[in-house]
């Protein structure tokens, strides 16, 4: 049985001057442990699915399931990380790591310290009584990945969380949360625009084609560029190959008149 | 060498800062000075009428005169504490109707209209209806107070309310937080800087409240020793009111600033 389960997702952005169809019929599956990147143009709707498939937002036709269990509402089980860190400016960074587990009500001090230990692994155990503004855009997004992992959810959705960051920070967190995902052995979600980063981090690449959104392509990135962390991979020499293969399907995407 | 040439340099820095400050607060001294030594002569010398400017050294000895018949310090606290009391009453009011709103989009489209026509309405007008409905006494002057202030400050918080980033929000949702959660951990500490700056105008509009119905019931209070002085034509009494208006008033407004030093550090 597989992971997570799309079942025929459409969805229907509803506002006063027209009703607009985001997703259109739309199913894939997952399994446990896996890493997958959802790759598309701008505005196919990579968002809204992942609204979705968190529940926080309900689609107009079909159902997602967890390990057979259809997602009715937000909840422990995923971890949503938005495109920007979204920090809470009056709160310090151990307070903003703990509100996940504020919100659940489970706040106990072994939670306490295991979010503590990951801060620490992440390299900001000395800024924890430092506010949000005090921190550069590469901590803040560190933050973030700690506020989401810390109520230890079983599916981590990443909305584009390295897109506004410099590419020297960005290519040193891809290792950092390819390493931390691998050793805590989540199944992960990423949403991107970039092909390199798509290939370098993830097992399986879905390419989405816009107006509505649907399943264009799926790509099954080599075994022995998963492995490698996503530095290595770029690096890696049958990368550019892949790189050229994406690249040519999502040009012609966008290509395609609409 | 380096680092003692720019130690050199912070150090001129420094000075210059206190050199400035010292001459701004030379010249603010002075201007008052001036001006007190100006409206005593004037005064004096008959230069303006002094049964109506008065001058500073009789508003003195009336202020020592009142002070030890008690009066005045008995005006001054009933006064203070009503202004007190009315300005607590229409921030709290004024934020948990914005709360309500906030918590139910209807009623706040449904209010918007009422809202906008009673906040334009100059509410000193309510005065004799709110001193008849509930008596000629402090509760009716705290309600003027306090009503003066709770339309705006229910408008005003009620707006920053409703503009908090929405992702905030989205990150409480993503953990399965619920509304209460929601206005706890965003909307409320999202909008304390809004919140605070409504209560430095609601300090301004709090002392005209009471004011106003001081004025209508003349019983006690400040503003009732400015009715009163103005009745008797005795303007150094109307004066010396004037006077401990701007004293308590200036300290409110410090309070409020201390206030939000404490709340408000990011
Ligand atoms: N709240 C909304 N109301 C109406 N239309 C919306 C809403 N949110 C998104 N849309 C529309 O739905 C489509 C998909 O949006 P979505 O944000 O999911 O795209 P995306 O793939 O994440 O884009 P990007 O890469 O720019 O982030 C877009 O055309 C957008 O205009
Ligand atoms: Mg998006």
């Amino acid at each position: 049985m597989s992971f997570l389960q799309l079942n025929a997702i459409s969805h229907v952005y509803l506002t006063k001057s027209a009703a607009k169809e985001a997703i259109s019929d739309l199913s894939f599956s997952i399994s446990e442990g896996e890493f997958v990147s959802l790759l598309g143009p701008s505005g196919c709707g990579k968002s809204t699915l992942l609204s979705i498939i968190s529940g926080l937002l309900r689609p107009t036709e079909g159902s997602v399931s967890l390990q057979n269990e259809i997602i009715q509402s937000p909840g422990e089980r995923m971890g949503y990380m938005l495109q920007q860190d979204y920090l809470f400016p009056w709160k310090t960074i151990e307070e903003n790591c703990y509100i996940g587990l504020k919100l659940l009500n489970k706040l106990t001090p072994e939670r306490k310290e295991d979010t503590l230990a990951l801060l620490e692994s992440m390299g900001l155990s000395d800024v924890r009584d430092a506010y949000p503004d005090q921190l550069s855009g590469g901590m803040r997004q560190r933050v973030a990945l700690v506020r989401t992992l810390a109520t230890n959810p079983d599916l981590l959705l990443l909305d584009e969380p390295f897109s506004a960051l410099d590419y020297q920070t960005k290519l040193k967190l891809e290792d950092l949360v390819f390493k931390t995902l691998k050793a805590h052995q989540k199944t992960a979600i990423l949403v991107t625009h970039d092909i390199g980063e798509a290939i370098a981090m993830s097992d399986r690449i879905i390419l989405l084609s816009p107006r509505p959104g649907k399943i264009a392509k799926i790509f099954q990135v080599p075994s022995q560029l998963q492995t490698l962390l996503p530095f290595e991979a770029r690096n890696d020499s049958t990368f550019s190959a892949n790189f050229q293969s994406i690249w040519k399907e999502l040009d012609s995407l966008e290509q395609s008149p609409t | 060498m380096n680092n003692l040439l720019l130690e050199k340099q912070h150090e001129q820095y420094v000075k210059k800062l206190k050199r400035e400050k010292k001459e701004i607060v030379t010249w603010q001294i002075f201007i008052l000075f001036a001006f007190l030594s100006l409206w005593e002569l004037a005064g004096r010398y008959t230069w303006v009428d002094p049964l109506l400017f008065s001058y500073p050294t009789k508003i003195a000895s009336l202020f020592l005169t009142k002070l030890q018949d008690g009066s005045l310090v008995l005006h001054t606290t009933v006064t203070l504490l009503e202004t007190i009391a009315g300005f607590i009453l229409g921030t709290l009011l004024g934020t948990l109707f914005a709360a309500i709103l906030w918590w139910s989009r209807k009623a706040s489209r449904i209010s918007d209209p009422y809202l906008v026509v009673l906040n334009s309405m100059p509410k000193v007008a309510l005065g004799p209806i709110i001193i008849v409905a509930l008596g000629p006494g402090y509760v009716s002057i705290i309600t003027m107070g306090a009503s003066i202030s709770i339309i705006i400050t229910t408008l005003v918080i009620f707006h920053s309310f409703h503009t908090v980033e929405p992702n905030y929000i989205k990150v409480i949702r993503s953990f399965g937080g619920n509304k209460k959660q929601i206005f706890r951990e965003v909307i409320l500490p999202a909008s304390f800087p809004a919140i605070i700056s409504t209560l430095k105008v609601n300090v301004g509009l709090s002392w005209v409240g009471v004011i106003v119905g001081e004025f209508l019931v003349s019983k006690q209070g400040l503003g009732y020793m400015i009715i009163y002085g103005f009745q008797v034509f005795n303007f150094t009494l109307v004066l010396l009111s004037l006077l401990m208006i701007a004293i308590f008033s200036s300290i409110m407004y410090l309070g409020v600033e201390w206030l939000e030093r404490k709340l408000i550090k990011h």
